[in-house]
């Protein structure tokens, strides 16, 4: 039975702000749906009228009306714009979304990914008429591959959740290959994300977790125990371990780690998510790392988009390569040639065409802007950060770990014991206070958690502005101050959504007022 | 009449050779507000300890495990729509399903209600 | 370095407080015989022109679809895009915000999100619409591991029809491979989709049919949906062009139970095959199997109407091993993308647009039956038709761009089985009268 978890029903409000006539708060302007406003007839694109000759649908043209409303152009522009003004984004302000990864997303990446020579180049046009989409792919696998130390690389996936069932299938067509289809049993520490095990199941295996010590990694005792003596013929197929972990620290018995999967006949599966921790410093095939996703849109910042589209390229060693999916680029007399049909070692195709390209030249053009020193220093920068949060804050929260972080620091709710306030209503005030919150109640293994990731992208100044706004939430609460709390936030757009509500009778789409009035009767 | 709580926090209501099954109160507070249920159909056949139910809240997701073997008899479709009967009713109108009893005996294996209580406290 | 905004003089006293001497005692976890001893052997850091410079040679090594007359589909599809959506994707506010888990200020994309669904719902002809996959042929993979759930394990078989894009029965295999769910596949074959109907059994999960399929050709769901749902299959109804779907009745009322597909003919650009957006409509009955975000209205504590992602107990976070989906990300800006050039479209627009594009295609076709040597194959098609050739398709394709034309796809590139003879043509509201009769000159020339 889970009981861990947050709220999420809010507390009624009483906020004693006027209301407006409008429904807007000056800049924060109301927006109906564009169901409420727009119209079938209208349009806010001017096409030639068809000549009307004959139809070859056959019998399966579409009669009457499909109910899609338009706007002109005006108000189709001001309807986003308002939208857009209602979230929250880098470019505002700190975002420091644990495990999330929101640096700064340089513009200029936008610009090279809308050039027209990748921009507007079709997956199946002529590959002599592709070379520079192809050349692209080509460096962007160079550059991966160096900065991993790792001899392949499978672009397609399209997101890091893609890139691990990558490296899992992977693993699992070297295993039936080798014979070894009884190895179906995948380790995963227990402080994983809740991708890693929905992989490892959706590839087929099963799941085995691993707890933590007290030091918030792997106990290596446990593994032991698993693993020692099993030999090479055991059922383990491999761990998925992120590194460094969610707790954002980095696993140092991770030689070890792998010595041991190896030893068992298994394969060592790295999640990337956290890789912006170790760019630059640390290799992942110095470390015995068999295949990792590579999330683009968090180490090498193309942007996140309101949650996608993603990019998670996979590295993998000598012993998966020959089992990397289709479609993937090599080098001919005559130029660059795209291998697109699996041979018998290839585990298939993830998806049609090539993976993302729009992310891969965002990616490309932000490692060729840092370079290697770039990349190096953006590493460090990223842990100091972190570390200086932590050091700034160990004194008013409690940090969940003893020592220092990597590039994100993760707190506990002790601090905030007996106070009445919750890991929730504390995040909820971050926001008044002109901030994005942490993530929180991630990674599960610590009650109540409160993961701070400030990336590279953040000045001293912000940090400093960010860790007073900190401190006095802390001492706040501390002080007893638990019903603003409770109502944070109370400055954002909407105050505390009600997610039960949401949950218990899904309203997913727009209906008509007078579809709904015939439901409700 | 007599009530049967498993270490899952299922209690079984037994009546003749027919159990009736749902969530303790504890397990409801647990969870927090309940959002959703799932039932198996009727007909269909567990062995004791098998997955029968799925309870969801907004934060959680619980399987609920059948305290004893035997066939589905009926299933509370009213949690349907009204899944918040889960937390207002736990151990009346909130119940999940009725089962027919293929073993008695492995009734024996289950917590009466003042034992269940201890090993709440216990918790 | 342009992006890093501390200076060493910040670097110096940030250790300070953290109480080390250097960056190096921060990097301690590391073992030895992993830590690196000076830079990577890469270039190093190169200023915006640079790097800017770089990108144009390449990008000039390519020809751009909107250059030449260009007759490319087969999933992916050259259409106009208006300069709004463009221009409002990349509105901060949208570009650099993270998936809205904190729904207080992250309305923007949630409504969004929410007028989306109810776009895709509208155009499938379906009740409930996610919030978007990677792409139409992840989607497709994970419909039918969905209707294999719905079946709770109790049916082994999905049916793919022979008019599925290739690439799509690929991802769908690739999946379905690890899942002990059975694929009944047939190859590309042109014209025989009904076969499915004879292949449906009591063992049958789901059967997949494409309409317009990879050949173009509309294909009459209706008495599928009846076969299938007589042995309680499900019917998983796909497309690849999203704007046949305003111009053909919509796989909803043709008895659906669910509708995947690529958006990226609608306001996302070719990009060489991704980012694009999946699409994922189903009954409501099914919305608890479904895979991916999904946004619900609701209310905040003021009593306002908001909105938030909703029935997250289906997703990894919290379901772990159990989630329906392992997919953790939607295709975010793209589907914005989508739904303002719907906004922007209408019901009037978008049936106009279809109306274009199939006249277009129908001017195309029948230029090409007046060339020797070349015949279209379609009954019946919305915006791309096969045609056989006398020759095989890629020979004729590479002659063609010698005379600055870019015909098409043939089959073979997407199934090297398949009759080499056959090229896939498409021709959207971007092809001009020039273009048209520039492929037939040069399809001409190349077949005499």
């Amino acid at each position: 039975m889970k009981t861990e978890g947050r709220p999420t029903s809010p507390v009624a409000a009483n906020a004693n702000l006027p209301q407006t006539v409008s429904g807007s708060k000056a800049l924060d302007q109301a927006t109906s749906l564009i169901f409420e406003t727009g119209t079938p007839r209208r349009t806010g694109v001017d096409l030639p009228e068809p000549k009307g000759r004959k139809s070859r649908l056959g019998s399966h043209a579409r009669e009457g009306e499909i109910g899609l409303p338009g706007l002109s152009e005006p108000e189709t522009m001001r309807h986003y714009v308002r939208l857009s003004q209602k979230n929250y984004a880098i470019d505002l302000g700190v975002y420091p979304l644990g495990s999330c990864t929101m640096k700064h997303n340089p513009r200029l990446n936008e610009k090279v990914a809308r050039m027209p020579g990748f921009a507007d180049v079709h997956p199946l046009q002529p590959v002599q008429t592709a070379q520079g989409a192809l050349e692209v792919l080509s460096v962007l696998s160079h550059w991966l591959m160096t900065l991993c130390n790792m001899p392949a690389v499978a672009l397609t996936p399209k997101a890091g959740a893609h890139g691990e069932l990558c490296g899992m299938m992977a693993i699992r067509a070297r295993l039936d290959k080798d014979g070894q289809s009884h190895k179906r049993r995948v380790l995963v520490p227990e402080s994983a994300h809740g991708t890693n095990p929905a992989t490892a199941v959706q590839c087929g295996f099963s799941v085995d977790e691993i707890p933590a010590n007290d030091k918030g990694r792997v106990d290596m005792d446990a593994l032991r125990t698993k693993l020692e003596g099993l030999g090479a013929d055991s059922d383990i197929a491999g761990i998925m371990l992120t590194n460094p972990n969610t707790c954002g620290l980095f696993e140092n018995d991770i030689i070890e780690i792998a010595e041991l999967i190896h030893a068992a006949g298994g394969y060592f599966y790295c999640d990337g998510a956290n890789f912006n921790a170790l760019v630059g410093r640390v290799r992942p095939g110095d470390l015995g790392v068999d295949a990792m996703h590579i999330n683009l849109h968090k180490t090498f910042s193309t942007p996140h988009g309101g949650g996608g589209p993603g990019s998670g390229p996979t590295v993998l060693s000598d012993a998966l390569k020959d089992h990397a999916p289709v479609p993937y680029v090599v080098a001919g007399k005559d130029g660059f040639d795209l291998v697109e049909h699996a041979d018998e070692n290839s585990f298939g195709r993830m998806c049609a065409f090539h993976g993302n390209m729009g992310m891969y030249t965002r990616a490309l053009s932000y490692m060729m802007s840092h370079g290697s020193d770039g990349l190096k220093q953006a590493t460090e920068d990223a842990v100091l950060n972190a570390n200086y949060i932590q050091a700034s804050l160990s004194d008013v929260m409690t940090p969940a770990f003893g020592g220092t972080c990597m590039h994100e620091a993760l707190f506990d709710d002790r601090f905030l014991k007996d106070t009445g306030v919750e890991t929730l209503d504390f995040a909820k005030a971050m926001i008044d206070e002109g901030y994005h919150p942490m993530t929180m109640y991630f990674p599960l293994v610590v009650h109540g958690a409160m993961l701070i990731e400030p990336t590279e992208s953040e000045s001293k100044g912000e940090l400093d502005r960010f860790i007073l706004s900190m401190r006095s939430l802390a001492q706040r609460a501390k002080a007893g101050e638990v019903e603003s709390f409770k109502q944070a936030p109370v400055y954002a757009p909407k105050r505390r959504l009600d997610e039960t509500q949401a949950a218990r009778k899904p309203v997913l789409r727009w209906t008509p007022p007078s579809e709904t009035a015939e439901a409700a009767e | 009449m007599s009530t049967y709580f498993t270490e899952d926090h299922e209690w079984i209501k037994v009546d003749g050779d027919t159990g009736t099954v749902g969530i303790s109160g504890y397990a409801a507070k647990a969870l927090g507000d309940v959002v959703f249920v799932e039932l198996p159909e009727v007909g269909a056949e567990f062995d004791k300890g098998d997955e029968a139910a799925v309870v969801e809240s907004v934060k959680a997701a619980s399987e609920v495990y059948s305290p004893v073997g035997g066939e589905v008899t009926a299933v509370n479709e009213a949690l349907e729509e009204a899944p918040e009967t889960v937390n207002a009713s736990p151990d009346g109108d909130g119940w999940f399903l009725k089962i027919k009893i293929a073993d008695a005996d492995e009734l024996s294996s289950l917590m009466d209600e003042a034992k269940y209580k201890t090993y709440c406290d216990g918790l | 370095m342009r992006y890093l905004p501390l200076n060493n003089n910040d670097r110096a006293q940030m250790l300070d407080v953290i109480g080390v001497d250097n960056i190096d005692a921060l990097f301690e976890d590391v073992p030895k015989s992993a830590r690196l001893k000076g830079l990577i052997d890469l270039p190093k850091h190169q200023s915006e022109q640079a790097v800017e410079r770089f990108f144009q040679r390449l990008s000039n090594k390519s020809t751009p679809a909107g250059s030449v007359p260009f007759f490319c589909g087969a999933g992916a599809y050259k259409h106009h895009i208006p300069a709004t959506v463009d221009h409002l994707i990349q509105r901060s506010e949208f570009l650099t915000a993270y998936t809205p888990y904190q729904p207080e200020v992250s309305q923007g994309t949630l409504q969004a999100l929410f007028e989306f669904q109810t776009q895709v719902a509208l155009l499938t002809g379906m009740e409930v619409a996610n919030a978007s996959m990677y792409d139409g042929s992840t989607a497709c993979a994970e419909a039918v591991v969905m209707a294999h759930r719905v079946a709770r394990g109790k049916k082994s078989k999905a049916i793919l029809a022979s008019g599925l894009h290739p690439h799509y029965a690929a991802a769908t295999q690739t999946l379905a491979s690890t899942l002990n769910i059975q694929i009944d596949s047939q190859g590309a074959q042109i014209g025989v989709d009904a076969d499915v109907i004879d292949r449906i059994d009591n063992d049958t999960a789901c059967v997949v049919v494409q309409s317009p399929n990879v050949f173009g050709e509309i294909v009459d769901l209706r008495p599928i949906a009846e076969k299938a749902h007589a042995h309680k299959a499900l019917l998983i109804a796909v497309f690849t062009e999203p704007v046949a779907l305003a111009a053909i009745e919509s796989p909803g009322a043709q008895g659906a139970d669910i509708v995947v597909g690529e958006g990226q003919g609608l306001g996302v650009g070719l990009a060489f095959g991704g980012p694009h957006v999946g699409l994922f409509a189903c009954r409501q009955k099914l919305v608890r199997q479904m895979p991916g975000r999904v946004c619900g209205e609701t209310v905040d504590a003021n009593g306002e109407r908001g909105f938030v992602l909703t029935l997250s107990t289906r997703e990894q976070h919290i379901r772990r091993e159990k989630a329906t989906s392992n997919i953790c990300t939607n295709s975010g800006l793209c589907c914005l993308a989508f739904t303002i050039h719907m906004s922007l479209l209408g019901d009037a627009g978008i049936q106009r647009l279809a109306a274009l594009n199939h006249e277009k295609a129908c001017e195309l076709a029948d230029l090409i039956d007046g060339v020797d040597g070349a015949s279209v194959e379609n009954e019946t098609f919305f915006n791309e038709f096969t045609v056989r050739l006398n020759r095989p398709a890629a020979e004729v394709v590479d002659a063609m761009v010698k005379k600055g034309v870019i015909a098409g796809v043939p089959l073979s590139r997407l199934a090297p089985e398949a009759d080499p003879n056959l090229l896939l043509v498409c021709a959207t509201e971007t092809s001009s009268d020039e273009d048209i009769a520039a492929f037939e000159t040069a399809l001409k020339e190349v077949l005499s």
